[in-house]
């Protein structure tokens, strides 16, 4: 882990979808982080005024890169720009990666179940792709089942489309996509909010003891986390992160 | 926000993990902590942390009492601990 505030260089910008991009970061002196950790962002006004944001971290490699995927908030403070403004070559302030809480650890060999709402994807997708390069090494957590529920409000909404469609292709890796306003051309299931039944049913069963990870707004993570104690799973293997905001319920 | 404790508008004490790196040289939020008051012992991630424009406080999940404070006044930053009365930590 870097400590205190560093300089990150902007050196790649991929647009996700209408309302967010992901950055690729350089950070000097960076030797990988853990999946599931983040990083808080500092923007300073030239009149000394600043403003911190934390944004998980999508990407999963050793060196001293990092993706940031930030969804735009339409009050926001420090999103629209990173969304809208931020360039190729620009610099950043950054402390972190930190927390060593909600992150997943390849030598854990449980079977892993992701639970995303919307943009709370993105530190579960770290996890997802820190598997798969576990899968090919001698870490048990590579071995393991990992399965990933995302619920998403459209089709125009999902982060990583194309790779968590490969993804879903492994052995090992199960994603289920419920779309819970507009279902994607020529789906015969409507859109539909997420519900209990809907959760047990595209989930590992609690039998399974598996490690939880739940992200999202904090409505979406307070219901989530009671239908999981609801189905049995024990409170103590269920980790969440809430990225804050009133948000709606699944 | 009316500041009712009941209220969504708080984040999980994995949150805190950036602004207490200037504290600690480990990762504090992952260690274990006493709540003063009701005496619940958990880890400091699964607290509650709410921002405000000057800083956050930590929560008990439990008993929703503070079990840390944290004030950035710019040049300085200042942190109380008075509502921990045990904190530990796990060594890798």
């Amino acid at each position: 882990m870097k400590t205190g505030w560093n300089v990150a260089e902007v050196i790649e910008v991929t647009q996700e979808t209408r309302t967010a991009r992901t950055l690729r970061l350089r950070l000097p002196g960076l030797a990988g982080h853990r999946a599931g950790q983040h990083v808080d962002v500092r923007l300073s006004a030239p009149d000394g005024y600043t403003a911190v944001r934390s944004y998980s971290v999508a990407s999963a490699s050793p060196g001293d890169e990092l993706d940031l995927t930030v969804e735009e908030l339409a009050d926001g403070e420090v999103s629209p720009y990173l969304v809208r403004q931020v360039a190729v070559g620009d610099q950043l302030e950054v402390r972190g990666p930190v927390g060593g809480w909600f992150v997943w650890d390849p030598a854990d060999p449980s079977p892993v179940q992701l639970i995303a709402g919307g943009s709370g994807v993105v530190p579960l997708m770290a996890m997802l792709r820190a598997h798969t390069a576990a899968a090919g090494s001698a870490s048990p957590g590579g071995a393991a089942p990992f399965r990933l529920l995302y619920s998403v409000r459209g089709p125009d909404a999902v982060y990583y489309g194309a790779e968590l469609d490969d993804l879903a292709r492994l052995p090992l890796v199960d994603v289920t996509v419920v779309y819970t306003r507009e279902a994607p051309a020529g789906s015969n299931e409507p859109p539909r909010r997420l519900d209990a039944a809907t959760l047990v049913r595209s989930t590992l069963p609690a039998a399974d003891n598996p490690a939880v990870f739940v992200c999202g707004a904090t409505a979406f993570v307070e219901t989530v986390a009671d239908w999981l104690v609801q189905a049995g799973h024990s409170p103590a293997r269920i980790k969440t992160e809430r990225y804050g905001g009133t948000g709606t319920r699944p | 926000m009316t500041g009712d404790l009941d209220d969504l508008d708080y984040l999980d004490g994995n949150a805190a993990a950036g602004p207490l790196s200037e504290f600690f040289a480990i990762d504090v939020v992952s260690a274990r902590g006493r709540c003063a008051h009701c005496g619940r012992t958990d880890a400091l991630a699964t607290a509650r942390v709410y921002p405000n424009s000057h800083g956050l406080l930590l929560r008990c999940p439990g008993c929703t009492e503070i079990l840390l404070r944290l004030v950035d006044a710019g040049d300085r930053v200042c942190l109380d601990l008075q509502g921990l009365s045990f904190v530990e930590l796990r060594r890798h």
